[in-house]
């Protein structure tokens, strides 16, 4: 049932990922904290979740040619540093402190899309006539 | 200046097990990228912080291998449709679903 369950989750997560072309993480770790995982178990998983997510969209959008690999190995350079000192730190904080900031992050992502969608619409008014 | 992009976008990653495109997006758009370009590059370099971050919580024993399968195949597949849809649907009232779920989550989370 559970793993019925999970199988479903992913793939809502996978439709939504492709939607708004992102790794599908925020969506991760909420349902993998509904599956029973910790919220350093959640998180850890997720990210290698997010793996064959990004392989599949990065193959299809290389064939399109949208994706400039010189950024892609700078933003890895950084990332690698940066995933390290972001890891050290969540591997510090409780599992309850960690969760409530995730839940601020994730309010945070909402209010930004919810005033995107505001926006969007005032800018895809038909033209007039 | 990149560099520092994916460095801040990777530690938001580690610290969230997220991939950090919220921050890499805005970021190269910002920097002059056209919206595609930015959202495929972001997703390239997503992957190098998705693997980085996977073996550094493997070395720490949290990664549940088979939960990520469970959830990773069948959202790979996911993927494929929901880019397909991208282009037909009204991308505005989805954003806006999408907004009031996760503000649900995120509630959810905050008050535990």
């Amino acid at each position: 049932m559970t793993i019925a369950l999970a199988i479903v989750i992913g793939a809502a997560a996978g439709v939504l990922a492709g939607l708004f072309g992102v790794g599908g993480g925020i969506l991760f770790v909420p349902a993998l904290l509904m599956l029973g995982l910790g919220q350093h178990q959640a998180e850890a998983t997720s990210l290698l979740a997010i793996v064959p997510v990004v392989f599949v969209g990065s193959w299809r959008q290389n064939r399109y040619g949208n994706i400039r690999w010189a950024s892609v190995w700078k933003l890895g350079l950084g990332s690698l540093v940066g995933v390290v000192g972001g890891g050290l730190l969540a591997e510090r904080l409780n599992p309850g402190s960690l969760q409530r900031l995730f839940g601020l992050l994730v309010i945070a992502i909402a209010l930004e899309m919810g005033w995107r969608a505001l926006r969007d619409d005032a800018a895809s008014e038909p033209p007039p006539g | 200046m990149i560099v520092l992009i994916g460095l801040f976008a990777g530690f938001y990653g580690g610290l969230f097990g997220v991939g950090g495109g919220t921050i890499i997006v805005p970021a190269l758009i910002w920097l002059g990228q056209r919206p595609k370009v930015a959202a495929a590059t972001s997703l390239a370099a997503i992957g190098i912080t998705a693997v980085a971050g996977a073996i550094f919580y493997l070395w720490y024993g949290e990664v549940r291998v088979l939960y990520a399968l469970l959830l990773g195949i069948p959202a790979a597949t996911g993927a494929v449709f929901g880019t397909a849809f991208q282009q037909r649907l009204q991308s505005r009232v989805l954003t806006a679903l999408f907004a009031v779920l996760l503000a649900a989550i995120g509630l959810k989370l905050v008050i535990g």
